[in-house]
């Protein structure tokens, strides 16, 4: 695919997105700005208790008040779903048991909004209270009450423990060993557009269409046909155009099934939006997670041997749980080579808003813990901690003690363009008291390997048609969550056939009309969907080039195709506008309509547990962060942000810089201020003024680096942007603290009464240090052990598959 | 004042819960009945179909919602029908002219100012108003300007870019046409 | 989508009409004039007033008057927007204009008024919430049922049985003021025309306000505030220095308010302080501002003001940032902005 790359016409060019003129026009249809005739309005009743079993729901109250069509509760729509095949435990509205304060317990479904907000006050619910479970230390300590009765023991909901290699072997051969604890506190994803579906149930065809804003069509229409026992050809989802996702709309939902329910009983569509305080309640935002981590050194800075515990806040239910638990520990070892490695992560279940994928999915949490530990160690033995980084780095054509393939790898690179930029060497340790500067590195997959239910089947599959007018269309499962798939879409399939992203016309998101996308999710899209669509275009252009080459009279080969033409590179007089070429084609094989499929190439590992962590390629950041901090308020401000990211090849660098930008912006979110906060059971503060999301005035100016590793793997060389580049900012921020204040905030976010605290604590003669004081007194279960890859860490090949 | 206004009028007879109300959107006059609870938010959205104005909130915490009224940004939650009576609203639908977009949605669309597009009809009608005062702001001018407007997205970085280069382009004389 | 209970609208033309018509409708009736607190709150079924009596249609209480050799009068129906960019207050009476300018976000200011942010509930975070979230916290003394906020004494329930959550043994509501207006104006001097059934009246702006979260306004129910008089500004300094989370949107935890004059040989002529955000009303430091009297700046003497600040403020866990930080933040606020205010001199 890299052949390619000599001759480029819109691949890499800075060309505006292909939605940006539906979105800067106000004429793109999210998901709320649909309705249908006859369109009923739904809402949900909520919780109020955060675990109680449900003695008694009346509704008669609120069916009588007129203007209500219908109002359901959990025993209306009681099959168990989840994202996960492991973990099945949701139900659409609470049954005999409510788990967090928030949790829906019935749904009414009226001829407006007022009167469905009515009714809900007329819905009696009578509970009784059960003890909350609301914290890591509390769910590891009291087996009782449970949350769940489903997992074995207790409120543990998962349990990973693997050691590669021998880690005692590893420690043994140490100069220098540290151990660190951090926290790293929930927060959640804030999309803009709250979330939204709108059902229809066909009574006479007997067939359900959901539009919603959804990362993941493929896996809700699995999900809605399981809650409501319909089978899956019944069920058709369309995925809106996303008004903010950041995983926080990748799980099938409450209110996409109750819509999908009361349109079923009531014959009419039904739409259900989320309120504001509803979005903080679905939440699948990051987890809360207590590490522990200790690594063995050389003198020189060589790492021997780590060791790395997390304890996860899973919130009430699974939802992509039992991933998340393996996230905690699987990438630390594709940033630096770990010769022997354990990995002990447990997922508790308390009585809060399920947590779940959120922007980096698991790895920004271990990945701060990992950058400021390494930070740490590295001024322990007198290192630069870019130094120390340098001495550890994987490079190009690894394999992991995990068994993580790396393939392109520009981590070094974009640490020398980041230490570069910064003037990392001028001002480390020497900028005035106040200011400091911070480093960290990062990071992160192209797609998840596996899927998220076992099937053999392709991740991705694009259909591209041309017809007789020379329009071209291509058919995609990928949903646009402003991360710019379309445009990914739209640019590969007109690079190869020589015209414009413009010319494209795209049919996404339908599980009725397109092949299958698994949904955007794990950074996932570029790679596959880019691959199935070049795939397909190629094809495409195969068949247009035979009839072109026909009747031009030159060989195929000699054919090359841009600006709309197709013509013969060596005399390019010779020629055929595109849509002629395009008619000629149909004319001689019938209708063009090609396929291209992609299934990532199979994993290394083939332990229990390897199946997170494999990706067809991984992404590489490096970051600087410069602060300024007022020792007397606490206030840290982020001042400037250098970030360097191996993109692989940019498939367009205005969407690589956006999503570097963004990235970097949520990350200092996460930081410095956002917390998903509770207190007496109940969130403390479910509301966009109250949850504190920066303004246009907190955000720094940012240097974007692009790094070009070719990835052989991806379309046109091309790696993921979505997430890596947000994981390294977190950390570099809390090391630039130190660098400024000489303070360790080793818990999340990084406010002002916690660098106080510690300056204080440093004023008194102590550590100043700010973070959990001990790790909870668990014992985990012996881990499992994985040889590591023979002649580790070099890749052989003919091992794989 | 006087002084004593305690007698009593037929103030509550008076009170209504429904009002005719007239107004100029995006240059089209409406004459609706509306009740009195209803914001300017739901008549753009719901009996107007102008779908283009958004919500995050409704209690003016997010700033989607916002649009011009006579020529100022304001947040269509926080605003009733009723007292929109004879004044001009702007919506993001509005700002084309003739068919040729604004400045303001070229540069948008150009510099990758928008990601999910959910905060772009805002953040544009709020730059918008701030040019039409400040041709050529400074960027902490544009940062005030548009501080009401939260993005999860772009990190403001584009949006600012975009205003810049709008404002750029609004001020060099050939280029208007 | 979160939607406005029903209500019914009155739209008087003239404040004698405005008057009359909160008199008639009685402590069921609520005025309105911009909407940013009443309608969220509304929203939130925080207000559940039966009638709205809109104050967009009166007159009298818009506009801006007067100079700063007089003084300023200052419709109470006037935007945020408006008072903070009147040439008259950014030259003369720079402390009002960055205390307005802090307020939520320029959209926001657009549509709020100088006289809806001197009347702004009181806030906290166990009662600004939605109904399901209170509902679910088993309500607060401030809002004690579904039914809303007690409008008025008069129509509050004789017993409230429920706790102030974030003081449960306390007798009171502990709400906190949280308007940058009201302590900007006190420590200008600033007073506030009311007007009533009864006539009308003249008050310091800080006699406004009661030390009660709930009923925290010294006015009856019909009276409204019509203007804000400003003295005449005469070589007054003033600035405004305010706590928060985030550079727009956020209400201030912290807010202080300072207002003085030196004499031609440099020593404080007079000084106001107020401080808002720590207490359920903006408190008028006078002991603090006492030492300032008579005194040449010196970096001594800013911090006696800031101890005599820090001190006494008693701001309870019921906002952004933890108390004992917006107490800490109290001492350091007034000290910068007394060395805002006072050069070099007050410098350490």
């Amino acid at each position: 695919m890299a052949s390619a790359r000599r001759s480029l016409n819109v691949v890499g060019k800075p060309l505006p997105r292909v939605d940006a003129w539906g979105k800067a026009t106000g004429r793109t249809r999210y998901a709320d700005d649909l309705s249908l005739p006859r369109m009923l309005y739904g809402r949900l009743l909520l919780s109020t208790q955060p675990h109680a079993l449900i003695k008694r729901i009346d509704v008669s109250r609120a069916l009588e008040l007129e203007g209500v069509v219908a109002v359901i509760t959990g025993r209306d729509v009681p099959v168990r779903y989840g994202i996960m095949p492991v973990g099945q435990d949701e139900t659409a509205l609470a049954v005999d048991k409510v788990r967090y304060a928030g949790e829906p317990v019935a749904a009414v479904a009226a001829l407006d909004e007022d009167t469905a907000e009515e009714a809900l006050s007329l819905i009696e619910v009578e509970y009784e209270p059960l003890r909350p479970i609301m914290s890591i230390e509390e769910a590891l300590r009291l087996p009782e009450p449970r949350i769940h009765d489903y997992v074995p023991a207790g409120n543990i909901h998962r349990l990973a423990s693997l050691e590669f290699g021998d880690v005692a072997q590893g420690f043994a051969e140490a100069d220098y060993v540290r151990e660190d604890l951090f926290f790293f506190q929930g927060n959640t994803h804030l999309p803009m557009e709250q979330h939204s579906a709108l059902a229809y149930w066909d009574p006479a065809e007997g067939k359900l269409t959901l539009w919603s804003s959804t990362q993941t069509p493929h896996y809700v229409q699995r999900a809605l046909a399981k809650a409501l026992e319909l089978p899956e050809n019944r069920v058709r989802v369309i995925a809106t155009p996303v008004g903010g996702g950041f995983g926080g709309k990748s799980d099938p939902f409450h209110h996409e099934i109750c819509a999908a329910k009361l349109s079923m009983l009531t014959g009419r569509p039904v739409k259900i939006t989320l309120t504001r305080e509803e979005v903080f309640y679905a939440h699948r935002g990051r987890h809360p997670e207590l590490m522990w981590v200790r690594t063995g050194v050389k003198r020189d800075g060589r790492i021997t041997a780590m060791e790395f515990q997390a304890f996860l806040d899973g919130g009430a239910y699974s939802s992509y749980g039992p991933a998340t638990t393996y996230y905690a520990g699987t990438f630390q070892t594709i940033t630096y080579r770990i010769p022997h490695y354990r990995f002990q992560a447990v997922r508790v279940f308390t009585n809060k808003p399920p947590c779940g994928p959120k922007r980096g999915h698991g790895t920004p949490q271990p990945r701060y813990a990992l950058e400021v530990h390494l930070d740490k160690l590295a001024h322990d033995l007198g290192l630069d901690p870019v130094e120390l980084r340098l001495r550890n780095l994987t490079g190009p054509n690894e394999v992991t003690v995990n068994w993580l393939h790396i393939t392109s790898n520009g981590l070094r690179q974009c640490i020398e363009r980041i230490v570069e930029a910064s003037g990392w060497r001028e001002k480390r340790g020497r900028l005035p008291y106040g200011r400091g500067i911070g480093f960290a590195v990062s990071a992160y997959m192209c797609g998840a390997g596996l899927p998220i239910y076992y099937n053999d089947m392709p991740h991705s599959e694009v259909q591209v048609k041309v017809d007789r007018s020379g329009n071209v269309t291509a058919y995609s499962m990928a949903i646009d969550i402003g991360q710019g798939s379309d445009t990914v879409i739209a640019t590969v399939v007109a690079e190869v056939l020589g015209l414009y992203p413009e010319d494209i016309r795209l049919v996404t998101a339908d599980t009725d009309l397109t092949p299958i996308d698994l949904g955007s999710y794990s950074s996932r899209v570029t790679m596959m969907v880019g691959n199935a669509a070049y795939e397909a275009a190629m094809k495409a252009r195969q068949l247009i080039f035979r009839a072109a080459a026909r009747e031009l009279g030159v060989p195929v080969r000699r054919l090359e195709a841009r600006d709309r033409t197709v013509f013969d590179r060596r005399d390019p007089s010779r020629a055929l506008p595109f849509a002629e070429a395009a008619r000629l084609a149909e004319a001689r094989f019938g209708l063009i309509s090609t396929i291209g499929s992609y299934r990532p190439p199979q994993r290394l590992g083939t332990y229990k547990g390897s199946g997170v962590g494999p990706s067809p390629a991984y992404s590489y950041s490096a970051c600087a962060v410069e602060v300024q901090c007022d020792p007397e308020t606490g206030e840290v401000k982020v001042e400037k942000v250098w970030l360097a990211h191996d993109i692989g090849r940019p498939i367009n660098p205005i969407l690589v810089e956006g999503q570097i930008e963004g990235s970097v912006y949520m990350a200092l979110g996460e930081v410095l201020m956002e917390e998903q906060a509770f207190r007496k059971g109940q969130h403390r503060a479910p509301s966009m003024l109250d949850y504190k999301s920066p303004t246009i005035k907190e955000m720094p100016p940012v240097v974007s680096i692009l790094v070009e590793t070719d990835e052989p793997r991806g379309p046109f060389g091309a790696k993921e942007v979505g997430q890596g580049p947000l994981l390294c900012v977190i950390p570099a921020v809390a090391n630039a603290v130190y660098d400024a204040l000489g303070v360790r905030i080793d818990e999340t976010p990084i406010t002002p009464e916690k660098v106080l605290k510690a300056l204080d604590e440093k004023a008194k003669g102590g550590p100043g240090r700010v973070g959990p004081e001990r790790k909870p007194d668990f014992a985990f279960r012996e881990p499992t052990r994985v040889e590591r890859p023979p002649g580790w860490p070099h890749y052989r090949p003919h091992e794989e598959g | 004042m006087a002084a004593d206004l305690t007698g009593r009028s037929n103030t509550v007879a008076e009170a209504t819960t429904k009002a005719p109300v007239r107004l100029l959107v995006n240059g089209q006059p409406y004459e609706l009945l509306v009740p009195v609870h209803r914001t300017l938010l739901e008549t753009l959205r719901e009996d107007l179909q102008l779908t283009g104005t958004k919500h995050g909130c409704e209690v003016g915490e997010c700033g989607m919602c916002t649009v011009l009224l006579d020529g100022e940004p304001v947040l269509s939650c926080l605003t009733l029908t009723v007292e929109v009576e004879g004044r001009t609203v702007t919506t993001v639908e509005g700002l084309e002219r003739g068919g040729e977009l604004h400045p303001l949605q070229k540069a948008f669309a150009q510099m990758g100012a928008t990601q999910c597009g959910y905060c772009t009809p805002a953040m544009l009608l709020t730059a918008k108003s701030l040019l039409d005062r400040s041709p050529s702001p400074s960027e902490d001018e544009i940062r005030e300007a548009l501080s009401g407007v939260l993005c999860r997205c772009t990190g403001y970085i584009k949006i600012i870019a975009a205003v810049e280069m709008a404002a750029r382009q609004m001020g060099a004389p050939d280029s208007v046409a | 989508m979160l939607r406005l209970p029903r209500f019914q609208y009155v739209r008087p033309s003239s404040l004698r009409e405005a008057v009359s018509a909160l008199a008639d409708c009685g402590p069921q009736a609520m005025p309105v004039a911009g909407g940013t607190d009443v309608y969220p709150k509304m929203k939130r079924r925080q207000f559940l007033p039966r009638y709205l009596v809109s104050l967009q249609g009166v007159p009298e209480l818009k506009g801006i008057r007067g100079d700063e050799r007089a003084g300023l009068v200052i419709g109470a129906g006037c935007t945020l927007t408006e008072v903070a960019s009147h040439p008259v207050v950014r030259r003369f009476y720079p402390g009002l204009a960055k205390a307005i300018e802090s307020i939520s976000t320029p959209v926001l200011r657009n549509m709020g008024t100088i006289g809806g942010n001197l009347c702004l509930d009181t806030r906290c975070n166990y009662y600004d919430q939605t109904l399901p979230w209170r509902a679910a916290l088993g309500w607060c003394m401030k809002a004690p049922d579904p039914g809303g906020w007690p409008m008025a004494p008069e129509a509050a329930p004789a017993e409230n049985q429920v706790p102030c959550r974030v003081a449960p043994g306390s007798p009171r509501c502990w709400a906190v003021a949280s308007s940058d207006g009201a302590p900007a104006l006190m420590a200008l001097g600033a007073q506030a025309r009311l007007v009533g059934p009864r006539g009308e009246r003249v008050v310091p702006v800080g006699e406004l306000y009661r030390d009660d979260g709930m009923f925290f306004l010294e006015k009856s129910q019909a009276e409204l505030v019509a203007e804000v008089l400003l003295p005449p500004a005469d070589g007054t300094r003033s600035t405004y220095w305010k706590l928060r989370r985030r550079g727009a949107f956020d209400f201030p935890v912290l807010g202080v308010a300072v207002a003085l004059s030196l004499d031609t040989d440099g020593r404080v002529a007079w000084a106001r302080l107020a401080v808002t955000g720590v207490a359920s009303r903006p408190l008028l430091m006078d002991e603090a501002a006492r030492l300032l009297v008579g005194q040449k700046p010196s970096p001594e003497l800013v911090e006696a003001v800031a101890q005599a600040v820090y001190l006494p403020v008693r701001p309870l866990d019921n906002t952004d940032f933890a108390h004992y930080y917006r107490k800490r933040m109290a001492g350091v606020y007034v000290r910068r902005a007394l060395q805002e205010l006072l050069g070099p001199a007050a410098a350490a």
